[in-house]
């Protein structure tokens, strides 16, 4: 099994007859994923490459059956384009774009959570989520995984997961499922969200989780682990040594309370449980030996 | 995107906030000139991207016009936590009764905004925070609804401000959530927002900082940009449009993806090195970034090894091999340089690179390895023995 997408994912995408819309779509499509429609208010009737556009995500569900959609709407339009897609009924909303405005994140997370609890947003800024061998939503490069499991991924970084995904797969070790949740402040889905999934997920028997410097998520999914999680999670964490951002006021050392340096995640990761690699190649060796005695 | 306390006050004032009077200055004549125009006394303020200013002596009353001179002399060139002052804001000096604090900032871990306010304000807030975390009183603000005048009274009121002027407290804090959001900011903070002895509510002080993301609909963002303090490297890796962050080592590193670049930069640490940048290239890595890349690390006189380290994922391995062979013909390099190359296509861009390297190109198979090589080169032409 896999989290939140599968084979039988149908995918709408908003944008897709823009340049990177239509790059990432159609070798989304060449993967095996259902791209089924594409929007553009202006362009409905038309098609890219046999794929039918519609004029909204309503008219694309309506017609095909799509329950996922996939964004490449350029940052200013993409609160109306998620808005528009949850207003549709879509169950997954994956948000490829990236230079959203921080207040535009936390503007969309809230209204969702308060008028469609049911949708899970997935970025923006990330690059999307991959089922491998089943269905590939966004820019991940989907030769680079093996398919099957027993690893589930998830990742704040995208260059990080693509060598996750290909280390494992020089191991033969296949994955359900690679979540990219981004890096942004305020992203939809969570480290704590996929763990969830991850640990309801019978056929992930292991996970690996990427985080960075900055914000608590890593903190947050530690607690999660200490707490709710059978299965073994390796964990690495970008930004060991990188600088402390300029600080201008106050505030941010008021909230934050130590928080946020990647020594403290791999601390709090560390005490919850996990194995934290020191550096990438070292968490995928990690995780080799963790399904070697599986 | 920082802005100066002027820039911060002259936005506040666009939204009808109460701030005090200034000038912006860059000379002690000018310093003079402006304070004969506002009218003493004045407060000289260094003008830098950075708090505490008042404890490192960038803030100073003036009383007399000699005084404004000899305090603007002082603090311009002044170094303050490694920013040098080189403007300065003269303002009519405020009869301070009261100083309070407050901000406005995003919570990540609660994503939703943050207000914080103090009656204990001014330049000690830190450790009011470390020593009765009480004292500051905290609201989070739903940013589908925004922050309501009963909401805010409450917090006002949790936050012990006197009755006598909680009520322009509140409204001025309404008024400064509606100018952080309509901004766009990451942050803002007044320290201190000051009662004056005939009870007048002033903001004295301001931090503001932008979400560059929003640029798009904000025309003012553009001169901002302008007034950004970065080293003459991080200046022409802005102008590429690069992301890139200056540090103090040796070794220039290139990679592709933020966590990639982060990583590769704990690695060459790990290794007993010290990296000169963090340099993302962004996923595409053609011969055009890779080439603006070089030169921004090739003009680091620090630099003295580079480090490339690039993941193909969509980009095949043979593009970013193309990329980096013509990037090295078009810079001239000082440095050697270390690739590892891994990921989509690896070996075949291997194979394109095998021929050109020797001399100053190298290769490695795995990241450490190549950031080993690249620290035993740096250190070799600093003249030391590496580890
Ligand atoms: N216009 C003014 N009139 C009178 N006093 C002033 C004025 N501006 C500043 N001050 C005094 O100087 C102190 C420090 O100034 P300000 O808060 O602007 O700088 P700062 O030290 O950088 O602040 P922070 O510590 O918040 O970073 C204030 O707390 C206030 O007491
Ligand atoms: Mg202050």
């Amino acid at each position: 099994m896999s989290i939140f997408v599968d084979e039988s994912t149908r995918v709408v995408y908003q944008g897709l007859t823009g340049s990177q819309g239509r790059y990432y779509g159609l070798l989304n499509r060449d993967y095996g994923t259902q791209v089924v429609a594409g929007t553009n208010p202006r362009k409905a009737g038309t098609d890219v490459d046999g794929v039918p556009i519609f004029a909204t995500v309503a008219d694309a569900a309506a017609a095909t059956g799509a329950t996922v959609s996939c964004v490449f709407i350029p940052a200013p339009g993409v609160p109306g384009a998620v808005l528009e897609a949850a207003e549709a009924g879509m169950e997954l909303v994956v948000v490829i774009t990236e230079g959203v405005p921080a207040h535009d994140e936390a503007f969309l997370f809230n209204k969702l959570r308060r008028d469609h609890p049911d949708v899970r947003l997935l970025g923006p800024n990330c690059p999307g989520i991959i089922s491998p061998g089943k269905c590939n939503i966004g820019i991940t490069a989907g030769h680079i995984a093996e398919p099957g499991g027993p690893v589930g991924i998830v990742s704040r970084s995208g260059t990080l997961t693509y060598q996750a995904l290909y280390e494992l797969k020089q191991q033969q070790i296949g994955v359900t499922t690679c979540v990219g949740i981004g890096g942004d402040p305020v992203p939809g889905t969570t480290f704590v969200d996929c763990l969830a999934a991850f640990e309801a997920d019978p056929e992930t028997r292991a996970v690996m989780m990427i985080g960075e410097i900055g914000g608590s998520a890593e903190e947050e999914a530690a607690d999660f682990i200490a707490g709710h999680m059978t299965k073994p999670v390796v964990a690495y964490v970008a930004g060991v040594t990188a600088p402390p951002g300029k600080k201008m006021g106050h505030a941010g050392a008021i909230v934050s309370g130590g928080k946020g340096t990647a020594a403290a995640k791999m601390e709090a990761l560390t005490s919850a449980g996990a194995r934290v690699g020191q550096n990438p190649t070292e968490a995928g060796e990690l995780m080799v030996e963790i399904v070697a005695s599986l | 995107m920082d802005l100066f306390e002027h820039q911060g006050k002259e936005l506040f004032a666009r939204y009808g906030l109460p701030v005090p009077t200034g000038e912006v200055a860059f000379s002690p004549d000018d310093a003079v000139a402006a304070a004969s125009r506002l009218g003493l006394p004045v407060v000289v303020k260094a003008q830098v991207h950075t708090g505490g200013r008042g404890k490192a002596g960038g803030v100073k009353l003036a009383a007399d016009l000699d005084a404004v001179r000899s305090h603007a002399a002082g603090i311009l060139g002044l170094d303050i936590s490694g920013h040098i002052v080189r403007r300065l804001w003269i303002e009519q000096a405020s009869d301070i009764a009261e100083e309070y604090y407050a901000s406005f900032t995003l919570d990540r871990s609660a994503r939703k905004h943050l207000g914080m306010l103090s009656a204990e304000g001014g330049v000690d807030i830190e450790t009011v925070a470390a020593r009765d975390p009480d004292a500051i009183a905290r609201i989070h603000i739903d940013p589908v609804n925004g922050l309501t005048q009963p909401a805010c009274r409450q917090w006002v009121q949790a936050a012990r401000i006197p009755g006598s002027v909680a009520d322009v407290v509140a409204d001025v804090l309404v008024t400064l959530y509606g100018a952080y959001v309509d901004a766009d900011a990451d942050l803002v903070e007044v320290n201190p927002l000051i009662v004056t002895s005939s009870e007048d509510v002033v903001l004295l002080d301001s931090k503001v900082t932008l979400d560059a993301n929003s640029a798009f609909r904000h025309d003012d963002y553009a001169q901002y940009d302008a007034t950004q303090t970065r080293d003459e490297r991080e200046q022409a890796a802005h102008a590429k449009r690069l992301q890139y962050v200056g540090l103090d080592g040796s070794v220039g590193v290139i990679a592709n993806g933020a966590g990639l670049a982060m990583s590769t930069v704990d690695v060459v640490n790990q290794v007993g090195g010290s990296p000169a940048n963090f340099l993302d290239i962004g996923g595409g890595a053609n011969a055009e970034v890779m080439a603006g890349a070089l030169e921004v690390i090739n003009n680091d006189p620090a630099v003295r090894a580079i480090l490339i380290n690039i993941f193909g994922g969509i980009t095949r391995g043979e593009e970013i091999a193309n990329g980096i062979i013509e990037a090295t013909r078009r810079v001239d390099i000082d440095s050697p340089i270390v690739i590892r190359l891994d990921g989509t296509n690896a070996a075949e861009g291997r194979e394109l690179l095998e021929p050109h390297l020797g001399g100053a190109l190298m290769m490695e198979p795995t990241m450490l390895d190549a950031a080993r090589r690249a620290v035993e080169l740096a250190g070799a032409a600093n003249g030391q023995v590496q580890p």
